[in-house]
């Protein structure tokens, strides 16, 4: 795991609120798991799962035991399994609190493009629409720039957006913005950062309130 | 129809060239393994449309049916973790139906349900919203996806008695009940047959009543 990675599910996980119902996505989100510790959340894996445990020890390894990344976990205490249908019934139907997905961008209005990328043939989707329509709460966590430097909070999307519904919250090993009215609020910058660095590398307009 | 308990290539028989077939999992985790190597070593299975999460992993479980050249069509919801997918679909071998993962489940609960199909707020606004109806219902907007039925489903189940009734494992469950519902033959592949009676009433996942014929797993992850 990178430090940046780690870094950012760190931030993640303290936005978290104890007893909510937990959906994380595929990369960074994954990791997240690694830092809510022993505090009262239910982590729900769409390929059929809730109670969602720690990855197991070598030993402990069950072929039949993964999360959506394919990775194996452990079982909790109080733990269910149950069909794909049911599990997006759980999503759709809004009783999941919480859902943490990554992101290739994110425009002005929260709204996230993650499934698709221009010039490449689309054949992959996964869960990431439901997810973004069902959850009540949905959590972007992403790196600031991509791997060229490029800003991920643009202006407009330039890939083709998940959902016409925005996020609540965006969090990033930099800065976390919220989504107010329609539009990003800057509410937090990492101590290891500054206005100036999140000001130069966003390209999406926004509000502070720090 | 009482099951049948035969052995991997007699069941895949059942599957005619140019069949829609069901094939559970989620990559290789509940894929009736057994049932997909014998599908591959079958010349009769060929032009299939499989109805699957994925397609296996490159030469593994579906993946190897593509490079046998047995899958003309897909409908799927994340194809991009085998790269012989991508490829195939590049070279126009493959043609390729992509559903949000919700909307595919369902779509198949809805099949072995009975149903024409469902209203789903998943996807509108997207691309993948193009050439769907588009209905607003209680100031929400929904499309409309039709629901998928097969010719054959193949499962994966931990157990299963005599009779047919099936209980799963852990996240091997998966897309398997659902597609349990939705052939119009279903095969089981299964760890282990019991007596009638060793599996309890209340554990039984998928009744009886839908399921076919029943084959031993000899391929496991």
């Amino acid at each position: 795991m990178s430090a940046v990675s780690e870094a950012i599910a760190r931030r993640v996980a303290g936005h978290l609120r104890d007893g909510e119902v937990v959906n994380l996505g595929i990369g960074i989100p994954t990791l997240v798991a690694d830092f809510i510790e022993d505090r009262p959340l239910v982590l729900h894996t769409e390929n059929g799962m809730l109670g969602v445990g720690p990855t197991p020890a070598g030993d402990a390894v069950d072929v039949n035991l993964v999360n959506a990344g394919k990775l194996p976990v452990s079982e909790t205490p109080g733990a269910a399994y149950f069909s794909s249908s049911e599990s997006f019934a759980m999503i759709r139907g809004g009783h999941v609190g919480v859902a943490v997905l990554g992101a290739l961008q994110v425009d002005a209005r929260g709204r996230v493009a993650n499934w698709a990328v221009p010039g490449r043939p689309i054949l992959g989707v996964g869960g990431a629409m439901d997810l973004l329509v069902g959850a009540r709460r949905v959590i972007v966590a992403t790196t600031h720039v991509t791997k060229q430097g490029e800003p991920k909070l643009v202006q407009e999307c330039t890939l083709p957006l998940t959902a016409e519904r925005p996020v609540d919250l965006v969090v990033t090993e930099h800065a976390t913005f919220a989504v107010r009215e329609g539009g990003l609020v800057l509410v937090e910058v990492a101590p290891d950062s500054s206005r100036e660095w999140v000001a130069e590398h966003t390209a999406a307009r926004y509000e502070e309130a720090l | 129809m009482a099951v049948a308990i035969t052995d991997a290539g007699e069941a895949v028989g059942q599957v005619r060239s140019g069949d829609t077939v069901m094939v559970g999992g989620f990559g290789l985790v509940g894929a009736p393994l057994t049932l997909i190597e014998a599908l591959v070593a079958s010349d009769a299975a060929r032009e299939l449309t499989v109805i699957s999460n994925n397609l296996g992993e490159p030469g593994k479980g579906l993946g190897a049916l593509l490079l046998a050249g047995g899958v003309r069509r897909a409908i799927g919801s994340y194809f991009t973790s085998n790269p012989d997918v991508v490829a195939a679909h590049g070279r126009g071998e493959l043609e390729v139906e992509l559903l949000p993962q919700g909307t595919l489940s369902e779509a198949i609960r809805s099949g072995g349900a009975g149903l024409g199909g469902f209203y789903t707020p998943t996807g509108v606004g997207t691309q993948l919203a193009e050439g769907r109806e588009e209905r607003e219902l209680g100031g929400v907007r929904y499309l409309f996806c039709a629901a998928l039925r097969a010719d054959v489903a193949l499962v994966r189940a931990r157990a299963a008695d005599e009779l047919g009734n099936l209980v799963y494992d852990k996240t091997a469950r998966n897309f398997n009940p659902d597609m349990a519902t939705a052939g119009a033959t279903v095969i089981a592949e299964v760890d282990e047959i019991v007596a009638v009676g060793e599996i309890a009433p209340d554990e039984v996942a998928t009744p009886h009543l839908f399921v076919d014929y029943l084959v031993r797993a000899e391929v496991t992850l």
